[in-house]
């Protein structure tokens, strides 16, 4: 048997480590200065895939972002570890898109590879924690999702079984393809392999070949990392990015830290009360 | 039409925590909005439910009644709140920031294309200028949840579409009856009608439920106590000071093998793992074991009598002071200052 599988990775800023010199001046986090890695979650989506490559050794694994030129990072590391095959979603239309717009253009860019058995995703992504990506995915291609799955019990010709975490316990259920996946932590990636390092290093997407000055790779060649467009994927404009995003940011406050450079507070009621009213205003408590 | 909608958690046929504390909220912004507050129910043997949720002060229960919708399972529950929302039109959906809420809510969402906010941790009715389109957008709701990581409290609102959708996690909001005796309308729907064997697309093969004793794993805030709170007698004031910021209590190891606390408090590498957006660290010195289960708290405060405690080197604010002197001050301070 094999099994035609997506995976779904973002690049995210490295947000579990604000350390200092990830600090401006005035204590707001400078998040160009945070290292941009591959999704924490989304490594794990990888790793229930390869599971399955590993049983079923024809299988596929095509890894799709949407981001920046920048983001093709996250698929050569994804070849790294044993993905076939990369695809950049990538346009300046697409900016500014909350989980909807993204959801959106995810979807379409999924028509496009079409043909697939499972796509798995990571629960959720460490910059914004909101976990809604995958189900909406799932809704917009009309299949059935599994959220916060912890392991692949079992795949069969037509269905696979897993165990996923529920409120208070566990359950297993079962789903017949297509059908997305979205996985917990519980299970890390494997690291790096080194002759699959030398084999893609070198992989480029045809807007990093143009800015080093070569000629991009032909399709068919395993170095080459496909790059779509809005127009590339068949979307509606403006179901994408800002004007396809019915949530709008009013309001961002900073939350002032001096990066685990601790403050020191004395044990008088002037200071105990001062702190007290910054949690308050801050929405740390109460 | 343009009311709130809760939905209505059910595991046992009793209605979750939170969702009882989404129809005590739910209540007051639609007093403030004047409009109505409506509950939905999903699942199998509901009839004690409008018993159980009618005094928050619901003014209409809808029930969905059939065996094939318990145990949940996305697809069911999501085609009959989108068929529900599309005739009743409701202008804000209220959900657990559970696992079943942050299943279905996104799924809802993307089938009605209206904005959804994870995990909120302030709901409040405001006014929003679109100063691009010059739009002025009144009484919407403001969801305010901390992003990147907990490094910034953003503000959203979803001006446009509806129903304007957000989940709140357990805890974040405080529930109370408003009246035994509460006048409100059930309408019982015809299941069927909403959904179609095609949303049975999942199989629950087994499934293990355990009541947990408390709700420490995903608490936003924690208030730990360790050795140097002294005696079972001073982790009153631990309790007291949690209680009092709507925090659950957690423990060292130190202070569970003095008996100051039951162990299923531990936190650390043979306890809980935590990751509250507060965690408040009381007479814990910090030893590595201790911090695997709390470090990716996004803000520690510490209190400690020695200035120099290994746990002050990841805390955010460092009090150096006595439990016995400080605790009772934050209480106080904490009283006088909040609403
Ligand atoms: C295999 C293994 C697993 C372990 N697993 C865990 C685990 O899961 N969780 C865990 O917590 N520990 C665990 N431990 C134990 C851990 O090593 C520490 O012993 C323990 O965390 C210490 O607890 P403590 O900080 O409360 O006590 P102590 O280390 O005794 O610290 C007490 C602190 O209180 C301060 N203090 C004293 N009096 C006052 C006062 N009046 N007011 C304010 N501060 C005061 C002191 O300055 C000191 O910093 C484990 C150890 C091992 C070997």
């Amino acid at each position: 048997m094999t099994y035609k599988m997506i995976v779904l990775a973002k690049q995210v800023p490295d947000t579990r480590n604000v350390g200092k010199d990830a600090m401006k001046a005035d204590g707001t986090v400078n998040r160009a200065a945070l290292p941009a890695i591959f999704n924490p979650e989304d490594l794990c989506a990888l790793e229930q895939a390869l599971r399955i490559k590993d049983q079923f050794p024809n299988s596929t694994i095509t890894l799709l972002t949407m981001g920046p030129g920048r983001a093709a990072d996250v698929l050569r590391e994804g070849l790294y570890r044993g993905a076939d095959k990369g695809i950049l979603l990538t346009d300046r239309a697409f900016a500014g898109a909350d989980t909807l717009a993204t959801s959106y253009a995810l979807a379409q860019a999924i028509k496009k590879i079409g043909g697939f058995d499972l796509i798995i995703g990571g629960r959720q992504a460490i910059d914004g924690d909101t976990a809604q990506v995958g189900p909406q995915v799932a809704e917009k291609l009309g299949i059935p999702q599994l959220t916060y799955t912890e392991s692949i019990e079992s795949i069969g010709e037509h269905s696979v079984t897993v165990k996923r975490q529920i409120d208070g316990g566990v359950e297993i259920a079962k789903v017949e393809f297509p059908a997305l996946l979205t996985v917990t932590a519980a299970q890390q990636c494997r690291p790096r392999n080194a002759k699959f390092l030398m084999k893609y290093k070198r992989a480029l997407t045809p807007g990093e070949s143009a800015a080093q000055g070569k000629e991009p790779y032909p399709m068919d060649n395993p170095l080459f990392l496909a790059e779509w467009s809005v127009a590339d994927v068949g979307a509606d404009i403006v179901q994408c990015g800002l004007s396809g995003s019915p949530t709008k940011v009013k309001k961002v406050e900073n939350i002032i830290f001096q990066a685990k450079e601790s403050r020191r507070i004395e044990d008088n009621n002037q200071e105990i009360e001062e702190l007290v009213v910054e949690l308050l205003n801050n929405h740390t408590i109460g | 039409m343009k009311n709130l909608f809760v939905y209505l958690e059910i595991e046992d046929n009793k209605v979750a925590e939170v969702s009882q504390e989404l129809l005590t909220k739910g209540r007051s912004l639609a007093n403030e909005l004047g409009c109505q507050l409506e509950a939905v129910a999903i699942g199998y043997k509901l009839s004690n439910i409008a018993h159980e949720v009618i005094p928050y002060g619901v003014d209409i229960l809808h029930l969905f009644d059939d065996e094939k919708l318990t145990p949940y399972t996305t697809m069911p529950h999501a085609s009959i709140l989108v068929n529900l929302f599309k005739e009743e039109q409701p202008q804000i959906c209220l959900m657990g920031a559970t696992i079943i809420g942050r299943d279905l809510g996104p799924r809802v969402s993307s089938a009605l294309t209206s904005g959804l906010t994870a995990d909120c941790t302030s709901l409040i009715i405001g006014d929003y200028e679109d100063k691009r389109n010059k739009k002025t957008f009144k009484d919407l709701l403001y969801q305010i949840r901390p992003a990147f990581g907990g490094n910034i409290v953003a503000t959203i609102v979803n001006p446009e579409n509806r129903p304007q959708m957000a989940t709140v996690r357990e805890g974040v909001m405080k529930k109370a009856i408003l009246d035994e005796d509460y006048k409100g309308e059930v309408k019982e729907h015809i299941a069927e009608d909403y959904f179609t064997d095609n949303d049975l697309a999942v199989e629950i093969l087994c499934r293990q439920v355990e009541k947990a004793a408390n709700n420490l794993k995903a608490a936003p805030i924690v208030v730990a106590g360790g050795y140097g709170v002294g005696s079972k007698e001073n982790f009153e004031l631990i309790e007291e000071l949690a209680h009092c910021i709507n925090a659950e209590v957690g423990a060292s190891r130190a202070a569970v093998d003095a008996g100051f606390i039951e162990h299923d408090r531990q936190i650390g590498q043979t306890g809980i793992t935590v990751r509250p957006k507060l965690y408040i660290a009381c007479g814990i010195s910090g030893q590595i074991q201790h911090l695997a289960g709390m470090q990716e708290s996004s803000i520690v405060i510490t209190i400690n009598n020695d200035p120099e405690a290994p746990i002050n080197a990841i805390a955010d604010y460092v009090i150096t002071g006595t439990i016995e002197s400080v605790v009772p001050k934050m209480i106080s301070f904490y009283k006088q200052n909040s609403k």
